[in-house]
């Protein structure tokens, strides 16, 4: 792998280890990485890489209750339906969320609990978010589905000039914070430009909405639910690729995962990794490879929500070990780690030991 | 031979519906023989490679995403016997018949479809992206290809060169905003801009009745004329695209054709 070639060349001098920031467009992570040209490493011989990751499922949490085996896409479902039973007025709309929704998420739900309160929308983005929030801004708890991430964008307009300064233009008075826009996301590996993308970074330059991404089902749930109870328009995105492929014991009531929280999921005192959603897996497996070739022991931040994100969590790791890398699907120009790095950079000045590197692809996710 | 006797036949076909238009395309087609069987042996390759395709994508030879066109072959060969090949063609991604009546050939569809490099896009944008010489693909997005499709029509009327833009997109489509927004544009500026929508009864997986509030989809332009179409009758489709290209041709601004089909 490119980034441990990154690590050995820098072994004998430790200071020219960097704060990287890759920006790739699949899940190969840091794979994609450019060497720099000072490394001395012969360049790799082309080759295909497909998609690999193992999910490793986290313990089941055992203070939320009894839990039952769940992949992502049906601990989506489970918040949605403790949803629509704690809360008489919460709505799902979407495109064909009423058969189960083309991802199965909303799977048993209009039959449960009538045609009413899940139904599907025509083929129009700009209209389900406009709808939405105009039903959260009268009251009723509005989950608005966006079948993939990629068509995020006709609803770009309402989500940034209506949602996000609803609250602020009204001075109080009216706000939309009932509204939660799910959405798939993230490289699948045969999606292609249309059905990979990761539109986090378009809307961490709008203030007044939440963008959260979990990594696995158990954070699903959580995170899904206290982004529905947030008083403000909430932004889930779902990693596809992960709806079938992570499967853990996630407990059947209603819990939350608090949000603009990071998660510290290993403890390490060489170099900070951060990331979200399915690279954290990714990232584990550098971890894992990190310490076993190369000695380097890495502590692995999973910032969970993007907006607002937890700097704290972020500088004091930083602090600690005095690298960060982080890694992203997303194009590297202006992609979310820039934002991070450069806070960071701010912060926590006098104790990184690294210089800044910025690396990766501005490119589109690939067949 | 039949050659001698019948060089050419006259059929009736169906009557089409129509708004804001005084009389619809003629309710005769004559059909030559050489014409018959062009238009016979292209929806019928289209046929094969659509089945095909199917099976490769089931046999994940084909990855991604795979919207195949067989059942509607009628409306891709009836609208480009109704046009010149210097027109323009702009579709959203049910593309393939359209590929292969603008000019690709069977190979680089494969080629393009199994993402080689002698695809028709060398490779790079799969099943949803083709392109040929005026034939601007091929759209994942659904809806955005309409104004483009606007926007290649001015660009014909700008140039004088007596050429139009057909402009396609689904019953699923129809219910964007951005589509309402080019036929207010095509209509204010009098772009020689056909605007078909093809009907298949399916958006993706929600039927016509549960997604828009009138499935007459000929009449939603309001202010642009409409042909209702058979779209399963390469004649019908031909008269109809013929009748559109003349009322375009003619300065009279764009107009609108519902192709009732199905996949």
């Amino acid at each position: 792998m490119a980034a441990t070639r990154l690590f050995l060349r820098a072994s004998p001098v430790k200071c020219s280890l960097t704060g990287l920031t890759g920006g790739v467009h699949s899940s190969l992570g840091l794979t994609l990485l450019k060497l720099s040209p000072a490394c001395t490493a012969k360049p790799q011989a082309q080759r295909r890489h497909a998609a690999h990751f193992t999910y490793h499922p986290e313990p089941a949490p055992s203070q939320y209750g009894p839990t039952q085996k769940m992949n992502l896409f049906q601990s989506v479902t489970s918040a949605l339906d403790n949803t629509l039973a704690g809360d008489p007025t919460a709505v799902i709309f979407g495109e064909d969320v009423a058969f189960g929704g083309v991802f199965r998420c909303t799977v048993g739900l209009r039959d449960k609990y009538g045609k009413d309160r899940v139904f599907n929308t025509p083929l129009c983005e700009q209209g389900i978010v406009g709808f939405g929030i105009g039903a959260a801004a009268a009251g009723a708890t509005a989950i608005a589905e966006i079948q993939f991430a990629d068509y995020i964008y006709p609803a770009f307009d309402q989500i940034v000039n209506e949602a996000a300064k609803y609250r602020y233009r009204s001075g109080n008075m009216f706000d939309c914070g009932k509204l939660t826009i799910r959405s798939p996301w993230g490289c699948v590996g045969h999606g292609s430009i249309y059905h990979s993308q990761c539109p986090e970074a378009f809307f961490t330059h709008c203030p007044g909405i939440k963008i959260v991404v979990p990594r696995g089902p158990v954070q699903a749930k959580g995170l899904l639910l206290s982004c529905i109870a947030d008083q403000n328009p909430c932004i889930f995105f779902e990693p596809k690729i992960l709806y079938r492929a992570a499967v853990e014991q996630v407990p059947t009531e209603a819990y939350q995962i608090p949000l603009s929280q990071a998660e510290v999921l290993q403890e390490g005192s060489d170099l900070t990794l951060v990331a979200w959603g399915t690279q954290v897996h990714v990232l584990k497996e550098v971890a894992a490879m990190a310490q076993e070739k190369l000695g380097v022991s890495c502590e692995l931040i999973d910032l969970r929500t993007i907006l607002p994100w937890d700097t704290e969590t972020v500088c004091k790791s930083v602090v600690k070990t005095g690298r960060l890398l982080i890694s992203h699907e997303a194009p590297v120009t202006g992609g979310f780690a820039a934002e991070i790095s450069s806070t960071v950079q701010v912060r926590v000045r006098w104790e990184i030991k690294a210089f800044y590197f910025h690396r990766g692809w501005s490119t589109y996710g690939s067949l | 031979t039949y050659a001698d006797f019948t060089p050419q036949a006259s059929f009736d076909i169906k009557k089409c519906d129509v708004h804001k238009l005084e009389e619809g395309p003629p309710l005769q087609a004559v059909l030559t023989r050489e014409e018959g069987l062009q238009y016979y042996r292209t929806m019928q390759t289209m046929r094969r490679m659509e089945l095909k395709s199917d099976q490769l994508y089931k046999q994940k030879i084909i990855r991604g995403f795979c919207h195949l066109y067989d059942g509607q072959e009628a409306c891709a060969v009836g609208i480009e016997a109704g046009i010149n090949l210097t027109d323009h063609l702009i579709t959203a991604y049910r593309a393939h018949g359209y590929t292969l009546t603008r000019g690709g050939t069977v190979r680089e569809i494969m080629a393009e479809l199994t993402g080689r490099r002698g695809g028709i896009a060398k490779g790079k944008g799969g099943s949803m992206h083709m392109y040929t010489k005026h034939f601007y693909g091929g759209n994942g997005i659904v809806g955005a290809q309409v104004p483009l499709g606007a926007g290649v029509a001015l660009a014909c009327k700008y140039l004088g060169k007596n050429e139009l833009c057909v402009c396609l997109y689904g019953d699923g489509a129809a219910n964007q905003g951005q589509i309402f927004e080019t036929y207010n544009m095509a209509s204010l500026w009098k772009l020689p801009c056909i605007f078909i929508c093809e009907n298949n009864k399916y958006g993706m997986g929600t039927s016509v009745e549960r997604a828009a509030a009138s499935t007459d989809y000929f009449k939603r332009g309001d202010f642009i004329p409409g042909l209702r179409v058979d779209g399963m009758d390469v004649l019908c489709v031909r008269e109809a695209t013929k009748f559109a290209a003349e009322h375009c041709r003619s300065g009279k601004g764009p107009i609108l054709m519902e192709l009732q089909t199905y996949r």
